[in-house]
């Protein structure tokens, strides 16, 4: 925020009003925390020797979470990797000169994107093995991740070759290049470079959503940290029911944090780059970075 | 389909389920991610510090993990929630700071030169965010709001992992059911959540037309 234009200034009266308005504010914020503290305190879940079991190697609590994020990393990587690559297919096949093609990839695109990807995680976990094809967990969850996704990253990739001026098209034909090699030389790399910070926020959308294997019971954080509390619990009561929990939770959030600076700093060179300084004008598939952003139709 | 008619009721339970639950998140991230983005604009430091940190904070953390906090986090300290009411806190808490985004997205787009001149008449802040600038940014951002709110609906299926029984739980809970009822009920789960997509998608882009400013 440089000048504010919808406030002037603050003078020296309000410059006390909203000192006073801090305090006052800050002390509320405190006595929430405060509130929460003496109730985990109450709790005992504050107690130094309950946390210490996170670290503690001989409890197997360390090698559980790891274990667990890397299954979370691990389907992640999958998803990611093949959905950018049916992504590119769909989005090239969106934009084909046959019509079956667009039309098809198109029908792809706007089915997967209209319908939640839980419910295609269910449809692959519950319903075919009705047809005789047993997906493992990990299996189901990576398939809906990219089938979605897939669908998502296809619409970006499509902006972005959309966005390129038709002039390097035009060029690169005028050269006597053949279809194939005007799309993979002329305009992918382009179009790529220009649509990276929003390809790395689906990425991380990508990535948060594949906390979604907790409800089909793959052995990703939160179910793991679940499972870890199940076995706590006969044995000491739920006394590492809330630690264990925050633990998960926080890795979560700290790994989603970082992946987003890494977007937003590679938004901020594209920005600087003078080859990609169109990235502006570009009409983004509905905004990328939301949860599920697509929208069950684009008329 | 036979089997579809049987469990009709169930369909259309899970359907009113699915349903209010948006409805209820959306009111709460609406309220609450319109007054998020009025701090985040606000003079006062500390408010748009705080403000900041709630979007940033609800932003990176995957839905799944919000819900988790809500039904087995939250009653380790003796808050306990019905599931429904959960899903609801869950779903709304997290939606609002995307609202939040796109509000402030509008209210960046309205022309400076009109929060200029409701200070030069005279309105303080909130005044000319309510009367001037909050009035021209809603109807900048109905297609993107239109957006976090299907997104929502959408969301609104991860309920159904915490004992919710919306729409997608169905496939869970007949799963006993054979190969053609199974693919039955994934067809009507399919088609009522396009039932209440669709008819969003096309109110929103009414209202787009309807209310948008030329400028």
């Amino acid at each position: 925020m440089t000048t504010p234009v919808l406030f002037d200034v603050p003078g020296p009266k309000a410059k006390a009003r909203i000192r006073i308005g801090t305090v006052i504010g800050a002390l509320l914020i405190l006595g929430l925390i405060a509130l929460v503290l003496t109730r985990l305190a109450g709790n005992g879940q504050l107690d130094g020797q309950r946390w210490a079991v996170l670290f503690d190697a001989r409890t197997g609590v360390p090698q559980t979470l790891g274990r667990t994020l890397v299954n979370t990393l691990e389907v992640a990587a999958v998803g990611m990797v093949v959905a950018t690559l049916l992504g590119l297919l769909l989005a090239v096949g969106r934009l084909s000169e046959h019509a079956a093609v667009r039309w098809l990839a198109g029908l792809y695109i706007e089915f997967f994107r209209a319908i939640p990807l839980l419910v295609v995680i269910f449809a692959l976990y519950f319903v075919l093995p009705k047809y005789g094809i047993r997906p493992s967990a990990f299996q189901a969850l990576a398939g809906g991740l990219i089938l979605y996704n897939s669908a998502v990253l296809a619409e970006i990739f499509r902006a972005g070759i959309l966005s390129i001026d038709k002039g390097q098209r035009e060029a690169a034909l005028g050269l006597g290049m053949r279809k194939s090699q005007v799309m993979t030389l002329v305009l992918l790399p382009q179009a790529t470079r220009r649509m990276l910070p929003v390809l790395i926020a689906q990425l991380v959308v990508l990535l948060k959503d594949s906390s979604l294997g907790f409800i089909i019971g793959y052995f990703e954080l939160l179910r793991g940290a679940r499972s870890l509390v199940e076995f706590f619990t006969p044995r000491f009561g739920s006394e590492y029911t809330f630690q264990l929990y925050v633990a998960a939770g926080l890795i979560y959030i700290v790994i989603n944090v970082l992946l987003s600076q890494v977007a937003k700093y590679i938004e901020e060179r594209t920005r600087r780059s003078a080859k990609a300084a169109a990235v502006k004008d570009v009409a983004l598939p509905a905004d990328a970075p939301m949860g599920d952003s697509s929208t069950a139709s684009t008329t | 389909m036979q089997f579809l008619a049987d469990n009709f009721g169930l369909l259309w339970d899970a359907f009113l389920t699915t349903l209010s639950l948006s409805l209820l998140a959306g009111l709460l991230a609406l309220v609450l991610g319109t007054l998020l983005a009025a701090a985040r604009v606000s003079p006062i430091p500390p408010l748009r510090g705080l403000a900041t940190f709630y979007v940033e904070t609800f932003r990176n953390t995957p839905l799944t993990v919000v819900f988790f906090f809500m039904i087995f986090g939250l009653p380790q300290i003796d808050f306990i929630l019905g599931f429904f009411t959960g899903a609801v806190l869950s779903l709304g808490l997290y939606t609002a700071a995307f609202v939040c985004e796109a509000v402030r997205s509008g209210i960046n787009a309205v022309s400076a030169g009109q929060a200029e001149a409701s200070r030069a008449i005279g309105l303080t802040f909130g005044q000319s965010l309510r009367e001037v600038v909050l009035p021209q940014a809603f109807r900048t951002v109905v297609p993107p709001l239109g957006n976090v709110f299907i997104a929502m609906v959408k969301n609104s299926s991860i309920a159904a992992g915490f004992a919710t029984s919306e729409l997608s739980s169905l496939l869970p809970r007949l799963v006993n059911a054979d190969a053609g009822q199974l693919t039955a009920v994934l067809l009507g789960v399919v088609i009522a959540y396009m039932l209440i997509t669709l008819p969003l998608a096309f109110g929103v882009h009414r209202l787009e037309r309807r209310v948008a400013i030329l400028r």
